[in-house]
């Protein structure tokens, strides 16, 4: 039982120390994924033909092909046409532009179920498109992304768990090295899976309680969409 | 106030426009009507080029909508429109939708665009409902604060399109005596609208079209009564009986 204890003792410290580096891996992914794919989707909706076609590029490519590739061709293989990043950074940029993609169809799927004629009505008073995306359609649309934006981050928080096959000491590389220094790979994972646990409920109830805030009558959340 | 000179416009091969030719003066109610599809909706939008046309001249309040380099936000910002279907926009209270144009495209101070929204709804009779979004609204209530929403921006012309053809027959009234008033203040208007009685008492006068064409225009009395072409007298009897 004491012995149970010491163990408890030791790794729970180090696990914490590898969930700081989860959680800070999965919000800036998210963050670069909001600041990159809203972007990617308002050209996908309004942008040159030319520039649609690239950006459904950019979000094909990285949807369909595995995180795991692009984790590796972006840690071991740009490195071979000189652009070699850390570990970390690797790990923000590929979680990051991944999501992108995703987020930026969810955005795509809102700001379309808003509909070309809440447009209409803006461009109709003398509002400029510019000035009616900003007022008229990206809050309806960010209330409408929600769901779909909910799942995505519960999506990378999990995802994260891949950086540690480029040995970035995140929850599940901790966890790799405490399991097979005590020799105890069974309740070391059972804790780490109750980690990742607590991180998305917490984080979903944090988006569902900002997501009560902007309730609106009328606009309620669409159909969410997955991964 | 407006003034379409030969114009015509195509949606690629059709042709729905066809060599209009209308004058409208300050003040004046003009009421279109005509069966379905026959470019009523695309006549009125090319007003605030919410639609282009291809061929002809059009002026409105001196601005030369034929040419490209027209700015049209400013244009549109003195044209009030009103939608069949209303489109608020749901995220706001009637109050927000008033005042939004106000605020981001006359410029004025938020209080300032607030205590106008508040004045407009008054004249729409909805003065109590300021606070409530648009799904908690009825479709006569909506349709008078989308009027709210564009007189707030002391348009020069108001445009209707078919501003009761979505309400319950209950609720028509209510939105026609918000139109009738307003005509009665002297604002210039193009409605297209099949209520009779609205044109009957407001309009000065009616204009029909089929086919892209406008092929009557008159009186509202004598449009009613002595309907010049078989196919206005046609279309006249069918509203009649429905
Ligand atoms: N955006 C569009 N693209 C192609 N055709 C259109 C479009 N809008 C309207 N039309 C066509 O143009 C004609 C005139 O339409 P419209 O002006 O809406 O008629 P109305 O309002 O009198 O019912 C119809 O045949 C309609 O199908
Ligand atoms: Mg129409």
């Amino acid at each position: 039982m004491n012995e149970f204890f010491i163990f408890f003792q030791t790794i729970i410290p180090e696990l914490l120390q590898g969930t700081r580096v989860t959680l800070k891996i999965a919000g800036g992914a998210l963050f670069i994924g909001f600041a990159v794919g809203l972007p990617t989707a308002l050209i996908r909706v309004y942008g040159s033909p030319w520039l649609q076609l690239i950006v459904t590029g950019y979000i094909n490519i990285f949807r369909g092909t595995p995180l795991l590739v692009q984790l590796f061709v972006v840690y071991y293989g740009l490195p071979d046409l000189g652009l070699t990043f850390s570990r970390l950074t690797a790990a923000y940029l590929t979680l990051g532009l991944n999501s992108s993609a995703y987020q930026a169809e969810y955005f795509r799927g809102a700001i379309q179920s808003v509909g070309e004629k809440q447009m209409v009505a803006a461009r109709a008073i003398g509002m400029s498109r510019f000035k009616a995306i900003r007022y008229i359609i990206l809050p309806q649309a960010f209330r409408l992304v929600m769901p779909s934006w909910s799942n995505e981050m519960i999506s990378i928080i999990k995802y994260t768990a891949v950086v540690f096959l480029i040995a970035v000491p995140d929850l599940m590389g901790k966890a790799k090295m405490v399991s097979s220094r005590y020799f105890a790979p069974i309740s070391t994972y059972i804790i780490v899976a109750l980690i990742y646990l607590v991180i998305v409920g917490l984080a979903t109830l944090i988006l569902r309680y900002v997501g009560k805030r902007f309730e609106t009558p009328g606009l309620e959340s669409m159909e969410t969409a997955t991964r | 106030m407006i003034k379409f000179k030969g114009v015509n416009k195509w949606f690629g091969k059709l042709h729905v426009l066809r060599d209009i030719d209308l004058h409208v003066s300050p003040g004046e109610v003009v009421v279109v009507c005509g069966p379905s599809g026959s470019g009523k909706s695309t006549l009125i939008r090319c007003i605030n080029r919410l639609e282009k046309f291809q061929k002809g001249e059009l002026f409105v309040d001196g601005t030369p909508l034929h040419d490209h380099s027209t700015n049209l936000t400013k244009l549109r910002a003195e044209i009030g429109f009103v939608f069949q279907q209303f489109h608020l926009y749901p995220h706001m209270t009637a109050l927000q939708n008033v005042a939004l144009a106000p605020i981001n495209v006359r410029k004025m101070k938020r209080a300032d665009a607030e205590a106008l929204a508040h004045e407009k709804l008054a004249r729409v009779g909805l003065a109590d409902k300021a606070d409530a979004h648009p799904t908690q609204l009825s479709g006569g209530q909506q349709q008078r604060v989308a009027i709210a929403r564009g007189l707030a921006m002391s348009p020069k012309i108001m445009l209707f399109d078919e501003p009761t053809s979505a309400l319950d027959p209950e609720m028509i009234g209510e939105v026609l005596d918000v139109m009738v008033k307003l005509a009665s203040e002297g604002m210039t208007m193009c409605v297209v609208t099949h209520e009779m009685g609205f044109a009957r008492q407001v309009a000065h006068r009616v204009i029909f079209m089929d086919e892209g064409s406008l092929v009557e225009t008159g009186k509202p009395h004598d449009f009613f009564a002595n309907p010049q072409t078989d196919r206005a007298a046609q279309f006249i009897s069918k509203i009649l009986t429905h």
